[in-house]
């Protein structure tokens, strides 16, 4: 149930109460930095740097002795094995804010962006306290998810001298998870990797269902009007020259020429190979179809060259049509 | 990785880093995700990850973020300083897959370069990101 206005007012007041405030007490690194905890991250990142490794040739590098690996800064103040066991109440601001927006629906959460600096390497010995402050919180936003906010933390990295030796921004989004099926549902259970997502399926209603059967079977059909000739696609119920409903199809034959086009390079959601040539084509029996346009580079596309169209099938089983440049005429 | 380092005056705008392919072993992820002690269950639980609608455990960012900085400091060498970490995030590495590492220099002033990564899954890209490291300068 989409909450109303003043429920949303309400519930945006509260969440505006957390900006600017620390979540809690810093957290301090229960182990200090140490050589056994960097050799068994340097095993899982696949990391040989000497310097994080071996004394004697750290020693003769500019950190001028061992050093952990930078990026292994948060890892210091992590809870380790009791974030397994999950919590029934909140233990801290954070927390007690994802809470606030799971109870009004935005169940969801995402890691969606994370930047850190290093101000110092750490070294053997160092103890790593991390304090952190809910510095933003965006307007409502639509993405791709669901409704949500996007939340930001920024942690303050210290030394035991209080000195900083580092930070992070953190974003995460809260939101609404659209119904979907699970994706679960789709798992073969044999340990092997989800195959990739497919391109996005076309609707197939009563005015085009029949043109993509057309297609499944191999064939590149262009809607004719029975009864003044005229093609038209895509497919429609009626003819726009003569008003007529009694409309069959031609095969084309492919051939045809690059109306217009655009290059889509951003953003690369999965299922197309980008950059993605989006083609106008021109087809020789007269009329224009949007497809795209493959085995070509996108530098070697110009308006008015010749092409060639067939029935591609992607690794899924779905086949549409699309275009490549024509071979010239032996 | 070698014990040899690049020096600024080395390198330019536009170098390529070489590529590096990550096998998504479920030992790498739940290896990271335990070298990094973070021990969220969809890191290394599959039935928790199915609960939460994934097919498999996913890689934690701390992981990500470690190799994205290995990536750089195998390219920049033992006397490189890492100095700032940006990453977004995309599609989840999961168990089965690859993911193919790329790099390129975007920038390069003062002894610290700015080199662009993209790791990239199955699905699409699983990371995209800059590191700013400060390099030895040249003789």
């Amino acid at each position: 149930m989409p909450l109303t206005k003043e429920q949303k007012q309400e519930l945006e007041a509260k969440m505006r109460e957390f900006v600017g405030k620390p979540i809690g007490a810093p957290d301090v690194g229960r182990d200090a930095v140490n050589e056994p905890m960097i050799r068994q991250w340097c095993d899982a990142m696949g990391d040989t740097n000497p310097a994080y490794l071996d004394p004697d040739a750290a020693a003769s590098t500019v950190h001028g002795g061992l050093v952990a690996p930078p990026t292994m800064m948060q890892a210091w103040t992590m809870h380790g094995f009791d974030m397994a066991k999950g919590y029934d109440e909140p233990q801290d601001g954070q927390q007690h804010l994802h809470k606030l927006l799971g109870d009004h629906g935005y169940t969801g959460v995402v890691g969606t962006d994370t930047k850190q600096g290093y101000t110092r390497y750490l070294r053997p010995g160092d103890v790593v306290c991390a304090e952190t402050v809910i510095e933003s919180i965006s307007e409502e936003k639509a993405t791709h998810l669901g409704l949500g906010y996007f939340i930001t933390t920024r942690t303050t990295f210290r030394d035991q001298d209080g000195e900083e030796v580092g930070w992070m921004t953190f974003r995460v989004l809260k939101y609404v998870p659209a119904e979907r099926p699970a994706a679960a549902a789709t798992d073969s259970g044999d340990g092997a990797a989800p195959a990739p997502p497919g391109r996005i399926r076309p609707p197939r209603g009563h005015d085009n269902a029949w043109w993509w059967d057309l297609v499944d079977q191999g064939t590149f059909p262009i809607q004719q009007c029975n009864g003044c000739k005229a093609l038209h696609h895509p497919p429609r119920p009626m003819c726009n020259a003569c008003r007529s409903m009694d409309m069959g199809w031609v095969e084309a034959s492919g051939a045809g020429t690059l109306y217009s086009f655009t290059i889509i390079r951003h953003p690369q959601f999965p299922g197309y190979d980008f950059p993605v040539i989006a083609a106008l084509v021109e087809l020789e029996e007269g009329t224009r179809i949007v497809s795209s346009v493959i085995d070509c580079k996108p530098e070697d596309v110009k308006i008015g060259m010749k092409l060639s169209g067939f029935i591609h099938e992607d690794h899924d089983g779905f086949k549409l049509p699309m275009f490549r440049p024509a071979r010239p005429a032996a | 990785m070698s014990n040899a380092s690049i020096k600024f005056s080395d390198v330019s705008v536009g170098d390529e880093l070489p590529g590096l392919n990550v096998p998504l072993t479920p030992a790498v992820i739940v290896g990271g995700a335990i070298a990094s002690r973070d021990f969220t269950p969809v890191h290394h639980d599959k039935s928790a990850a199915q609960g939460q609608g994934l097919n498999d455990v996913i890689m934690n960012i701390l992981t990500t973020n470690g190799y994205v900085g290995r990536y750089v400091t195998d390219w920049a060498g033992p006397d490189a300083v890492v100095k700032e970490v940006s990453i977004r995030l995309g599609a989840p590495n999961m168990p089965g897959d690859t993911m193919k590492m790329s790099g390129t220099v975007v920038a390069a002033s003062d002894g610290v370069v700015e080199v662009q990564v993209v790791g990239k899954n199955a699905w699409g890209n699983h990371v995209d990101g800059t590191v700013s490291v400060a390099l030895k300068a040249g003789d």
